[in-house]
């Protein structure tokens, strides 16, 4: 079963009821934040928070995230010692702009794992590429931990240092979110977008996500439970797609029933690329509850 | 005492009540009796109804100790009548008033004193708000209040339980001789369903505008055959108060997940189909589902019959869509509907006797497919309260619930599983308003609850891949994250009674200790 990150909605650390139910809306990751959401008088209290709700709650099986403070503030590193212990998915680090920062947070919470008994390895990472540096680097840090499971462009302050500002066709963040995908590809790990912040504007919403999608994104950073439905909608396949997929794996089982090496659909040779394609669709349309694999031969 | 089909503790008398009858099932009574009626009159040909100021009126209908008079609760926490009149009442010395609105809010506030100075000594109504539900949940009166639902409280009137000596009735637009609608004037509220029972029923009707129309005032919801006074003030109530100007659709994410599955429910249940009925209240969540079926009927090419109820202006649209035939309306909740209410014949006005009294030959209630209903707490056997808080105070009202969930196919519960930190699902509510008997669905953010009575709807849902769990299940989810709340410690003095709709009595409510 593949993994799906189509969403991983963003939840204020400090929030006690978001950080209570942000799991019900459907998103496929949520990540509490304790970074730039959570102002420095609140950095405390919202490590606490998420300390506790990650060592109480149930999410339901949701993958949980934790973006902690960059390790050259002053909690950068009690967010480690506290979050590695709280054992959530994946730890999330911001704003990294090389292979170095990535193995410094690495090390950190090897040495955690190793103080608290846990099996070092266990703990997961993602790591967000945030400036005009950690894009040209972005192959390098993708590939800096084993730890990774992706890395996300965060575009506010990429296209701040650009020196320009986002816009609706997102052509000054072009080049940037098609390097994040490249070195995400290549390193045979995840690419997740950014965010969309105005939360009123759905249509722009939804153009974004289809260009994200088509550039070959995974999925998309949402701010608000109203865009978690948007996007799922965009990643799920249409009926079409879903039937080819379908024709596609049930030509492969026959194939392998009859023991045949090469196989071929409409005349035409499937390869590894279309079969990977159609398991794809699959999982995708099993996620948004359009296909069920006991229904497949009904 | 007697233990009740709900399983509460019911004295078999209390003084200045008399004796109580326990309730026992939704549908068990069978009444006995017959309509009774208002008082036979001979109105002179020309005379003038109209008198100069309330107190004129108020002299003019005779009204003194120990009466029974009325008001209706359409212009919501924007009314000025109740008080304008209690405050003549009190000036004049009447006093041991039996006081039977449709329903109070908290603009009501003066009542306190009025009760703290033996002008009212009675109370009958659907609702109570703060400050005067926390008074009397203090234990402020002598006798209990009762509390009925709207089909209740029809009932009561029309089968002469509660006998009403002089309604005095706002309306926003009125002629001179006593016919009134809702759907005009500066204080426009929409329908006068409640007060139409009213008018019927009391022996004297008096009926203040702040709104003179040339006679005759038509169409007329009130009309002259029944009127015997009017007077004209300078504002009935506060059009801000009365009712909100803007569609509201919300965008809490809650409520729009509750309102989700809670629409997931709907298509399962097979109820969601051609010519089904729907009614829902007007809180966010409701609102939601309302949108949101919308979608799915434009989808899915279907067009129900009627919607019932309070009106919104989200049902307006499916009336004015095509997507519903007719609108019964009670009570309008927003200036569309009250708008829609005096232009669209398919939008029709209907009293409460219609809309819920259980004994009348049938009421609209019974042909309901689908209501969506909230509440403060649901218990394991799914009985609901909606009239107190967690803390025992009395602060909200029965309004329609038991009516609408015991004559609909599907009842349905929408409520966040935690309320401000307070799990919603308890062992047992604190008030018994609508008995678990008539409950289908419980909606919550985290899933759903299906009573066990409905094994049908279980197995639809199933089919549907629907979130489910049991009630106790998701008891235990909220208890998991809040801990077991410490159960509300009461006196022993009985300070509200709650009748079901049939007149027998579901529940007691007691004084809070302070």
């Amino acid at each position: 079963m593949v993994k799906l990150r189509r969403t991983m909605m963003y939840v204020t650390g400090n929030n006690p009821a978001n950080v209570m139910d942000a799991h019900l809306y459907g998103s496929d990751s949520i990540m509490f934040d304790l970074e730039d959401s959570v102002s420095i008088k609140e950095k405390d209290s919202a490590r606490f928070l998420v300390y506790n709700a990650l060592k109480t709650m149930d999410y339901g099986g949701v993958e949980t995230v934790v973006r902690i403070n960059g390790l050259d503030t002053p909690f950068g590193r009690a967010d480690l010692e506290a979050m590695v212990r709280a054992k959530p998915d994946i730890i999330r680090l911001p704003k990294a702009e090389k292979a170095e920062d990535v193995i410094e947070v690495d090390n950190i919470i090897s040495e955690i794992e190793k103080n608290i008994g846990m099996e070092v390895g266990t703990t997961k990472m993602m790591a967000a590429v945030e400036s005009p540096l950690g894009v040209i680097n972005a192959y390098d840090i993708a590939k800096a931990s084993k730890r990774l499971v992706a890395i996300a462009i965060g575009a506010e302050d990429f296209v701040t240092n650009m020196k320009t500002t986002r816009s609706p066709e997102g052509v000054e963040l072009l080049l940037a979110r098609s390097q994040l995908v490249l070195a995400a590809r290549a390193a045979g790990i995840y690419a997740l977008d950014t965010v969309y912040s105005n939360i009123k504007n759905d249509e722009g919403f939804i153009d974004e996500v289809k260009l994200i999608k088509q550039l070959g994104f995974d999925g998309k950073s949402v701010i608000h439970p109203r865009q978690i439905g948007l996007t799922h909608k965009i990643y799920t396949p249409t009926e079409k797609e879903i039937n080819n997929a379908m024709r596609v794996v049930d030509a492969i089982n026959e194939a392998e029933e009859k023991g045949s090496g090469v196989i071929a659909l409409d005349g035409k040779m499937i390869d590894g690329p279309i079969v990977d394609r159609a398991y794809r669709v699959l999982e995708l349309a099993k996620a948004a509850g359009v296909y069920m694999e006991d229904e497949q031969n009904d | 005492m007697t233990k009740n089909g709900v399983g509460r503790e019911i004295p078999n008398y209390i003084e200045g009540i008399g004796q109580l009858k326990p309730y026992d099932k939704p549908f068990s009574l069978i009444p006995d009796g017959y309509k009774a009626g208002a008082k036979l009159k001979r109105p002179l040909p020309h005379a003038n109804k109209m008198v100069k100021s309330i107190e004129e009126a108020i002299i003019a209908t005779g009204l003194r100790d120990g009466m029974t008079i009325s008001f209706h609760h359409h212009f919501r926490n924007g009314d000025y009548v109740v008080n304008m009149v209690m405050n003549v009442i009190a000036k004049l010395g009447i006093k041991d008033l039996r006081i039977a609105p449709s329903s109070l809010s908290t603009c009501h506030a003066p009542l306190v004193d009025h009760i703290k100075n033996g002008i009212i000594t009675s109370l009958e109504t659907s609702g109570l708000r703060e400050p005067l539900g926390t008074a009397i949940s203090q234990g402020i009166m002598d006798k209990p209040v009762i509390i009925r639902s709207h089909g209740g409280r029809a009932r009561a009137i029309e089968s002469g339980e509660v006998k009403i000596d002089v309604a005095f009735l706002g309306v926003p637009a009125c002629d001179n001789y006593g016919n009134a609608n809702g759907f005009s004037g500066k204080s426009a509220c929409g329908s006068l369903g409640y007060a139409k029972v009213d008018a019927k029923y009391a022996d004297q009707v008096v009926l203040i505008t702040d709104n003179i129309v040339e006679y005759p005032c038509l169409p007329a919801s009130i009309d002259q055959s029944q009127v015997d006074y009017v007077v004209e003030i300078e504002s009935i109530g506060d059009p801000k108060g009365i009712v909100s100007g803007v569609i509201r659709n919300t965008t809490n994410p809650k409520d729009l997940l509750i309102a989700e599955n809670a629409v997931k429910a709907i298509l399962a249940s097979g109820y969601f189909k051609e010519g089904f009925s729907y009614q829902t209240g007007a809180a966010g969540a409701s609102l939601a589902v309302t949108a949101l079926l919308r979608e799915k009927m434009i989808e899915q090419n279907i067009k129900g019959s009627f919607g019932l109820g309070g009106i919104t202006a989200q049902l307006v649209q499916l009336l004015e869509e095509g997507l519903m035939k007719g609108l019964f309306d009670t009570q309008s909740f927003d200036l569309v509907a009250a708008e829609s209410l005096g232009r669209n014949p398919k939008h029709i006005e209907v009293d409460a006797g219609f809309y819920a009294n259980p004994h009348n030959s049938g009421s609209a209630v019974n042909s309901l497919d689908i209501v969506m209903l909230g509440a403060l707490e649901i218990d394991t056997e799914f009985n609901v309260n909606v009239i107190s808080k967690s803390d025992g105070v009395i602060s909200q009202a029965a309004g329609g619930h038991p009516d609408t969930a015991a004559g609909a196919n599907m009842s349905v519960i929408l409520a966040p599983l935690i309320r401000s930190r307070i799990p919603i699902i308890v062992d047992k509510v604190t008030t018994v308003v609508t008995p678990g008997e008539t409950i289908d669905v419980v909606v919550t953010d985290y899933g759903i609850a299906v009573n066990p009575l409905r094994q049908d709807l279980l197995e639809k849902f199933k089919k549907a891949n629907l979130k489910l769990y049991t009630i106790n299940e998701l008891q235990e989810i909220a208890e998991k994250l809040t801990g077991k709340p410490d159960t509300i410690e009461f006196d022993d003095k009985i300070v509200g009674i709650v009748q079901y709709r049939d007149g027998t009595v579901i529940d007691v409510i007691k004084k809070v200790k302070k």
